[in-house]
């Protein structure tokens, strides 16, 4: 038992932390303000190859693990909560569902350029009437000669636009219910497939969040992603490796926020002494502290469990769980100890609240992770 | 080697362009303190091109003797070609102390001295004592001026040192003194020469030297803005001084690299340092607490800035500045 | 093209602080750095490898953790790590570090070495063009541009009132600015691999170097004290109003004849 990062992830994590302070820190009140997709951020991590670091070498990926992967995420998401959720979704929703159930083909077609960041990556499931209830699919996808045809809406969908390449899921058969749904690579230019309208949101405000629309879209064959109805189970396994980048966003954003909060009572004065020197403001950080850490081991112990081949489904509903809830619960007692200032755009930790209240919602609500935690418990 | 065949108080005169720097002469006063210490000479190294008219005002600012080399070879500062000159010298006349100012010159030529004549070099003196043994003790700042350390070279001569410019202070001129001008004609070995000059370029970047200055009026986030800025500025119309300012003014893009004071940006000892809405982190104190009087002005009474102040001002920086301008500028009309 | 970097471990000075207590300097929990000008020097050398396909080999001499910023180097995108160390360098001031250093690029090919112009612990700028006289290599230091034209190197070096152009015969050293290399980050597939790489250990017996060139014995200058400058102590303050306060400083200033 070690708990101990390898010399290799410790290196990699003196690079992304030096890399999130210089480059993505000076963007993050902007990018918030301004709803701007970082593009320039985007580039300089391609070059670095952030967008490919589980993607083995063969296929043009850094040829790391999945903590380096969570690390990158953390420490992003550190200082700037959309960042990490762009490298997120496209690593974990759309590089991995193309590693793990892709044609050798497809995996050449398409990991070099998304492990590049020449393409960026995204993925579809929810519908208006299909969020948690994902079985609920709508869109449909009918089998033409060497092509299916997909109808449909996505909507909610991250790195739409910019995205080059969306895993996107379809019903093949209805009568089947979720036996019935299929995956498929669909690429940006296919006809009949088109962006739609982009949401205005609380937070991560510079992640692109848009509607995806197919109209008769053309689909070739070759781009059906795994077996025909295999669709649900590529979704379901997708999301467990999702939770572990949105459990690392959260804990990144958490501890963000104490570290502005650290920063702030050291400096902040009140009646002659500076806030950090209340014993009620210390207990109150060491037990927020405390619960920074917990999140951490447990983002930490299922990405070690995904690296090492072994179910991880309870164990990253858990971190996501455990995760999000400390990044709301951190973040809401940052802004109340910055006071007033807290409350301004002054101050990052008012940005981290409304970046932290997505972590509870998206890749499966706090509800669905506990569902998927009492049905280990109780199989 | 015996250390008592090693006498006197070197200095390299740099010129550029002809002109003898300011730390040169610096360097001379000092050595003077030094060479009455032990009660030797103060010796003036001068190499460079028509510059033979220059050495009595070297005298007159505190040499005993000159050393000339004065020819085309020398004219332009090159590595070699001053090294293959100033080691012959050393090697013919065997100086005590070699005093090299800590320009960009003597930080270059000063360590490719000392490893020809494998000798022990001390780098950006602050300050220099001869001890009660008769050794040079060197002090210099390290750690990015967080810790001060006195360095010695008993075994070893001579005993050599650059020193930062502005640090030692030169004498008044005394036109009247006498002293002696040697000429000394170094025989270059010029398969060594390796390094060719293409050009020289200045470059009028608007540059100020707030190095120079007597009086700084240095602002930081209390300020704030750019026209707050301009409030400094028109305080420092008045009393003939330049504005400064803190490390995160300059982040923000509100004043230029070269005027900020600091462990990262220059080190200055004014009379006056103004420190206006400084809070004082550490490396902005490590470029400033040198300074004769700082008059501290802040908001926050628990400003560390107030731990090295002469005068603490607890206020408004952007309320004081004006006023103080106000009456200031009365105060010199009358 | 071969290439030879020189860099150093050094803490990080502008994370060191005062005890205001004690006056000492804390320096637990300060990290250690690659030093600023020599991972610029590292950048311009890489650059030349980029452009040219330079062979870079970066050397460090220190203690066994020095090991960290070849690895580093390593996954910035240098081909080749050696890590000088042995107790006989322990002590060594400039001179003794520069013998030690030279008696290891004695036994490299180079073409051009390359140092960063000074480190944050000692600020001396002396290794480099000590090094350079001990190999008999022309120097260039405050390096801000670097051509290379007909074998030779077109050299930008900084100085107090612009720049100056050289021109310089292969082989050489050169000491490289921070703020003119701004250094690559790790690359993600170059971390991944950079453990698995060699990073060659050199002792004293390794290197072309007299042994009494070395260490403290070789090292002519000894630090005779260290200290922190201590407190100043804390002149007046006031906290009166605007008006007030104007008087004061306008009085004290003048008490100093300042004004």
């Amino acid at each position: 038992m070690n708990f101990e990062l390898t010399k290799t992830q410790q290196l990699f994590r003196q690079m992304i932390r030096e890399f999130a302070e210089k480059e993505v820190k000076p963007l993050a009140a902007e990018v918030d303000e301004q709803e701007r997709f970082p593009m320039e951020t985007v580039a300089k991590m391609a070059r670095l190859g952030i967008f490919g670091i589980p993607i083995p070498k063969a296929y043009g990926g850094a040829g790391g693990d999945n903590i380096m992967y969570s690390i990158a995420v953390e420490e992003l998401s550190r200082v700037c909560a959309t960042t990490g959720v762009i490298v997120s979704a496209h690593t974990s929703l759309c590089a991995a569902p193309i590693l793990d159930h892709g044609t050798e083909e497809q995996k050449q077609k398409y990991l070099p350029k998304l492990a590049s960041g020449e393409w960026l990556g995204a993925f579809g499931l929810t519908e208006p009437n299909a969020g948690t209830d994902a079985s609920a699919q709508q869109t449909m996808a009918v089998e033409e000669g060497d092509h299916y045809v997909l109808n449909g809406n996505k909507i909610f969908i991250t790195n739409a636009g910019y995205a080059h390449v969306y895993v996107i899921f379809a019903m093949t058969d209805k009568s089947m219910g979720t036996k019935g749904i299929s995956a498929f690579i669909v690429e940006e230019g296919m006809p009949g497939f088109s962006v739609g309208k982009k949401e205005s949101k609380m937070g991560i405000r510079g992640s692109a969040t848009c509607e995806l629309i197919f109209e008769n879209c053309i689909v070739p064959k070759e781009n059906l992603l795994g077996k025909i109805g295999g669709g649900f189970g590529i979704a379901m396994k997708t999301l467990d490796g999702g939770r572990i980048g949105i459990a690392s966003q959260a804990l990144g954003i958490a501890q963000g926020a104490m570290d502005e909060t650290v920063k702030y009572t050291k400096e902040r004065k009140q009646f002659g002494k500076s806030l950090s020197q209340f014993q009620n403001m210390q207990f109150q950080m060491a037990d927020l502290q405390t619960k920074v850490e917990a999140a951490r081991l447990l983002v930490r112990s299922a990405s070690f469990k995904k690296d090492s081949g072994i179910p991880y489904s309870a164990d990253a509903a858990m971190a996501k769980l455990f995760a999000a809830e400390t990044a709301m619960e951190v973040t809401t007692k940052a802004v109340q100890f910055h006071g007033g200032y807290g409350y301004t755009r002054e101050y990052p930790v008012e940005r981290m609240m409304r970046d932290a209240k997505i972590t509870e919602i998206y890749e499966g609500t706090s509800e669905v992770q506990r569902m998927v935690i009492a049905a280990k418990l109780f199989k | 080697m015996n250390k008592a065949d090693y006498k006197n108080v070197y200095v390299f005169i740099e010129q550029r362009e002809g002109v003898v720097q300011s730390v040169a002469l610096e360097l001379l006063g000092k050595a003077r303190d030094l060479a009455d210490a032990l009660g030797e000479k103060v010796v003036a190294m001068f190499p460079g091109s028509g510059i033979a008219d220059q050495a009595q005002d070297l005298i007159a600012y505190g040499a005993d003797d000159v050393i000339l080399m004065d020819t085309p070879v020398l004219k332009n500062y090159i590595t070699e070609e001053y090294a293959q000159a100033i080691h012959q010298l050393i090697v013919a006349f065997r100086p005590s102390i070699v005093l090299i100012g800590a320009t960009t010159i003597g930080r270059d030529l000063g360590p490719r001295l000392s490893a020809r004549l494998e000798t022990g070099l001390t780098a950006d003196c602050t300050k220099l004592e001869i001890s009660e043994g008769g050794e040079l003790m060197m002090t210099r700042p390290a750690f990015g001026g967080n810790l001060m350390a006195t360095i010695m070279c008993t075994e070893h001569r001579p005993q050599m040192s650059t020193v930062r410019p502005g640090v030692m202070q030169k004498r008044e001129k005394d036109p009247s003194r006498k002293g002696t001008v040697i000429r000394f004609e170094p025989k270059f070995d010029k398969s060594r020469f390796k390094v060719k000059l293409l050009e020289s370029v200045k470059e009028n970047k608007g540059k100020i030297d707030i190095t120079e200055a007597k009086i700084l009026i240095s602002g930081g986030r209390g300020v704030g803005c750019k026209e707050n800025f301009e409030k400094l500025a028109a305080l420092a119309n008045v009393m003939d001084a330049e504005v400064s300012s803190s490390r995160a003014m300059v982040d923000a893009g509100i004043m230029p690299h070269e005027r900020q004071v600091g462990q990262t940006g220059k080190t200055v000892r004014p009379n006056l340092y103004m420190a206006c809405g400084i809070s004082g982190a550490i490396q902005h104190l490590a470029g400033m607490e040198e300074s004769d009087f700082i008059l501290a002005i802040n908001k926050d009474k628990f400003a560390p800035i107030f731990k090295v102040a002469d005068l603490g001002i607890v206020g408004d920086v952007n309320k004081i500045i004006p006023l103080l301008t106000e009456r200031l500028s009365k105060e010199i009309k009358k | 093209m071969n290439i030879v970097v020189c860099i150093k471990q050094v803490p990080d000075t502008t994370e060191i602080k005062i005890n205001p207590v004690t006056g000492t300097l804390i320096r637990d929990g300060v990290p250690s750095i690659m030093n600023p000008d020599d991972k610029g020097g590292l950048e311009l050398a890489l650059e030349l490898k980029d452009k040219w396909g330079a062979h870079v080999t970066v050397i460090t001499m220190g203690p066994p953790q020095a090991d960290l910023i070849l690895r580093e180097a390593l996954a910035m995108g240098a081909d080749r790590a050696i890590l000088l160390t042995d107790r006989k360098f322990a002590g060594a001031d400039t001179l003794a570090t520069s013998h030690a250093l030279a008696g290891a690029l004695k036994c490299l090919d180079y073409d051009l070495i390359v140092a960063g112009r000074q480190a944050i612990d000692g600020d001396t700028a002396q290794v480099g063009p000590q090094m350079a006289e001990h190999l008999g290599l022309p120097q260039v230091s405050y390096v801000a541009g670097f051509e290379m034209k007909d074998g030779k190197y077109i050299v930008k070096k900084e100085t107090e009132e612009g720049y100056q152009m050289l021109e310089v015969e292969a082989p050489a050293l050169v000491t490289v600015l921070a703020s003119a290399y701004k250094p690559r980050y790790m690359n993600v597939s170059g971390i991944v691999d950079a453990y698995g790489k060699e990073v060659e250990i050199w002792g004293a017996d390794k290197i072309d170097v007299q042994e009494n060139q070395l260490g403290l014995k070789g090292s002519p200058t000894r630090v005779n004290k260290a200290f922190t400058k201590g407190l100043k102590t804390a002149g007046e303050v006031f906290e009166v109003d605007p008006e007030e306060a104007v008087g004061i400083i306008i009085s004290r200033l003048k008490e100093k004849f300042i004004i």
